[in-house]
């Protein structure tokens, strides 16, 4: 009989909360021998019919009581403190990390990686490159969640989010969905397959992709009609789209927003929320026509109008 | 008399110029469903609770039963989803919430003010009503066609994808939540209005105090539920778009409103537990509470700032890093005047003079279970461990020590050491101890796996897991059954009492509150004569109760 009590630690953020942990299970037990040592004391010494003194004493009660507040508000805001560094690393994915995208549906999670390669259920991913995954869901809430990387990420229909890891040991390990999203919550896991870098691109090669998602995204591009304005058009002017990704486009309202993944996301499905300086509100929105993973393929063929996409550094790099 | 009796009466209670109680006053069933009575309505609500609590009981034994084999092979998935959601709705709104506020809230506040009844009697039995018709709609619910959106209702799984009865769940939510909010109102009227002469903000019981607490959160969190269903609802039937992305709303707002209230409503099922605490605590040890007005401001901190932590629900939902920060921090600001509590309750026992009667084997096992449970509060409120934990069984089995090791085990210390004045009968103490002990033992084996199961992974809600999460499970099964005798016990011997128990004086634990000053059970306007009360609360003397345990070999005076 087995009686684990860790799960695999296959990730440095996994060894950052497993140090935090150990922290705070030090902590507890100096609570527990601070506040549960004098209660057994007391309760041995000053049992009824037990020979002890008695008489009632005037303790320092300002004293005691400033002293038993201060000394946790110190340890908590430390805790706090420690806490938060290890959430700053876990919430913000570094630059240079390869793209997958992750779409949630009840109950599956669909992966597509940048070369076209798709699996459900599983993720391939080389070990020691930092991997951020976009996740989008189709339907309900869904959450994410790799216990060997001590990591999880809620799943929210209507935005994307992000979630990063740099696996470090080889190995299959589990992932769950892990927030409540209807009949078959439970069976919505599938499994993280850790390979060596050459492993990875042996199977993305017999993965025999066809086109990739930003080739798809091209296709998609001209069959809802994006083409058709965006592309060159002399009758309706709409902003061209090359090299758009990761600048800054000023507003109407005299705002400024970064051309991310939320907001090429908003601009197709809500047109009509950020409208570049310049433009008129002409295009319709795509809100119930486009899937989630249309969406993200749109997204990746827009991308790659840009130079500076992560994902040619990387082809470039090979 | 070795304790100093903070009242005057002018002349000694004598049996025979209160001839009737309470319960023999009339004993036609129309005279319990239209009572007035503060009393009647606590027993009223006694009962209500029990059934409520007994179906949820029975739920959670479905659900442990389930999972002692990794496979769903039992129930089907939609049976498993709804019975938690059974499980977590009427534990939370219709026996965690009225538990010891409106049964034993509404049983001694007036007695412990030395008021003849609450502010608005008829109001009273209205909670008791608008608490039941909602509880009824809930049952229904749950047992024609059954809910399976969790008790927490996330959209838009509730509002859009659902096929259940969401709609009369969230109904019945709603209606009882209007029996919350007017028990609210009717205590913090009374405790403000109806106090005896003498009975200052400062010579108050500090279970006064905890339930003033609760009343403030209960009359300004239970709206935002209220209004948080409603909007779910109507988005479920009108299809307006408030949460559903696909109806341009947001899904998140969702989680903000609700834990708005729902992490005051923790306070509602732990500030109480911490009253009763301090009552048991005092008196069993023969001593004033160690620093009452830290103990009672405390009550009055972790009610206000139980407003401002609502964030760290949302760890992960993908809220602001920002947001995630500054949550974490007042989470833990919020944990401090929590653990003066325990310090002083601690302190307490210094130099007194200790019975381990089982109202007192609850409270010490408050101290163990809360203060674990509070531990791992700090756990959660780090926010880059939360991450890993977060809707883990980690988080199962920190809520679990809250609201079962600590608000439970406080109201059955509470209904120990009411029973009493309640029914005027004892309850058989060596039974009483032995289910305390029960119950601590099946409880820590219940959910104590359950920590290592949530940092090994394993999500909660989940119908099937993965084998490796086994051995836990099964531990975890093993305590529950466990924890099944130790509830039933008390239930079979509390019944017993009833007819067979030796009948209680007034004042069998000689302790110094007002409700212990009038007869068991007491006369149906509580006092023959209006107390007088001359000085602070816990009056108690360590050295005398020595004294007189000496005396008396036998010591049965203090049980």
């Amino acid at each position: 009989m087995k009686f684990p009590v860790f799960p695999p630690e296959a990730s440095e953020v996994a060894r950052h909360t497993d140090h935090l942990l150990f922290a705070l299970l030090t902590i507890s037990a100096i609570t527990m021998v601070v506040v549960f040592g004098p209660m057994i004391y007391f309760l041995f010494k000053y049992r009824r019919g037990n020979k002890a003194d008695r008489t009632p004493v005037e303790l320092p009660e300002m004293k005691i009581e400033i002293t038993w507040t201060v000394i946790p508000t110190i340890v908590f805001v430390g805790l706090f403190a420690w806490g938060a560094r290890v959430y700053w690393r876990i919430e913000r994915p570094p630059a240079d990390a390869m793209e997958i995208n992750v779409v949630g549906k009840q109950w599956m999670w669909k992966i597509e990686h940048p070369e076209g390669n798709r699996e459900i259920d599983e993720l391939h991913v080389p070990v020691g490159r930092n991997i951020k995954l976009t996740l989008a869901s189709q339907d309900v809430i869904h959450s994410f969640f790799l216990p060997a990387f001590r990591v999880k990420q809620d799943v929210v229909p209507g935005r994307y989010t992000t979630l990063w890891f740099r696996a470090d040991k080889i190995g299959t390990y589990h992932l769950f969905c892990s927030e409540y999203c209807g009949t078959h919550h439970s069976a919505m896991t599938g499994s993280v397959i850790v390979m060596p870098p050459e492993a990875y691109e042996q199977w993305l090669k017999q993965g025999a992709p066809g086109p990739s998602m930003a080739q798809e995204g091209e296709k998609l591009f001209r069959e809802y009609g994006c083409s058709g304005c965006h592309v060159n058009s002399t009758i309706v002017h709409a902003p061209p789209l090359n090299g758009l990704f990761g600048r800054t486009v000023p507003l109407q309202t005299g705002k400024f927003v970064t051309a991310d993944e939320a907001y090429l996301r908003d601009s197709i499905l809500i047109p009509s929320k950020d409208i570049v300086a310049g433009y008129t509100n002409d295009m319709p929105s795509f809100q119930g026509h486009v899937s989630e993973e249309d969406l993200l393929k749109l997204i990746a063929y827009i991308r790659s109008l840009s130079d500076t996409t992560p994902q040619q550094e990387g082809a470039e790099a090979k | 008399m070795n304790t100093a009796m903070p009242i005057e009466s002018p002349e000694p209670l004598r049996e025979e110029r209160v001839p009737k109680n309470y319960i023999t006053e009339s004993r036609t069933l129309k005279s319990w469903l239209f009572t007035t009575d503060h009393k009647r309505i606590g027993i009223l609500y006694l009962f209500s609770i029990l059934f409520y609590f007994i179906i949820a009981a029975i739920a959670a034994a479905l659900m442990r039963m389930e999972l002692i084999t990794p496979a769903g092979d039992m129930v089907t998935s939609e049976t498993y989803n709804k019975l938690f959601t059974i499980h977590g709705t009427l534990m939370v709104w219709f026996f965690l919430i009225p538990s010891i506020p409106a049964v034993l809230g509404n049983f001694v506040l007036p007695m412990m003010l030395g008021a003849r009844d609450v502010a608005f009697p008829k109001l009273n039995l209205l909670s008791w009503y608008l608490f039941n018709a909602g509880g009824l709609l809930a049952v229904y619910a749950v047992t024609f066609g059954g809910v399976d959106t969790g008790w927490t209702f996330y959209t838009p799984y509730s509002s859009t994808f659902s096929n259940s009865h969401v709609v009369e769940m969230a109904a019945g939510v709603f209606v009882a939540g209007f029996g919350t909010i007017l028990t609210g109102l009717n205590f913090i009227i009374t405790t403000h209005k109806l106090r005896a002469p003498g009975m200052r903000w400062f010579r108050m019981p500090l279970f006064v105090w905890s339930l003033y607490s609760t009343s403030v959160i209960m009359i300004l969190a239970t709206p935002v539920l209220a209004m948080t269903l409603a909007l779910m609802s109507i988005e479920r039937i009108w299809g307006v778009g408030i949460f559903d992305p696909r109806l341009g709303g947001d899904p998140i707002l969702f989680q903000h409103l609700f834990w708005f209230y729902s992490h005051p409503a923790v306070y509602i099922m732990i500030l109480p537990g911490m009253g009763v605490m301090s009552e048991l605590v005092t008196c069993f040890s023969r001593k004033p509470i160690f620093g009452y007005h830290f103990v009672a401001f405390a009550s009055v901190a972790i009610a206000i700032m139980g407003f401002l932590v609502w964030g760290h629900h949302m760890f992960t939902s993908g809220q602001s890093i920002y947001a995630g920060l500054v949550f974490s921090f007042l989470s833990y600001m919020v944990a401090v005047p929590s653990a003066i509590k325990v310090f002083n309750w601690t302190m307490t026992l210094y130099r007194g003079s200790i019975s381990f009667a089982t109202p007192m084997l609850y409270a010490l096992g408050f101290m163990g279970l809360f203060t674990i449970g509070g531990l791992t509060g700090l756990y959660l409120a780090a926010v880059g461990f939360d991450v890993h934990v977060q809707d883990t069984y980690f988080i199962v089995a920190h809520f679990h020590y809250i609201m079962v090791g600590g608000m439970v085990t406080a109201f059955m210390g509470g209904l120990h050491y009411w029973w009493p004045k309640i029914t005027g009968r004892m309850y058989p103490e060596k039974l009483g101890q032995l289910a305390a002990l029960i119950m601590y033992l099946g409880f820590n084996l219940t959910f104590f796996p359950q920590f290592i199961l949530g940092y090994l992974g394993m999500p909660r809600r989940y119908h099937a897991y993965a084998p490796e999460f086994q051995i836990y499970n099964v531990m975890s099964s093993a305590g529950a059954s466990i924890l099944g005798v130790g509830y039933l016990l008390p239930l079979l011997y509390f019944l017993w009492s009833l007819k067979y128990g030796k009948k209680a004086p007034a004042n069998p634990w000689k302790a110094t509150g007002l409700e212990w000053q009038t007869p068991s059970p007491p006369p149906k306007h509580n006092f023959v004569e209006t107390p007088v009360v001359t000085g602070p609360p816990y009056q108690y003397s360590a050295e005398a109760a020595e004294a007189e345990f000496t005396a008396n070999e036998k010591g049965e005076a203090y049980g």
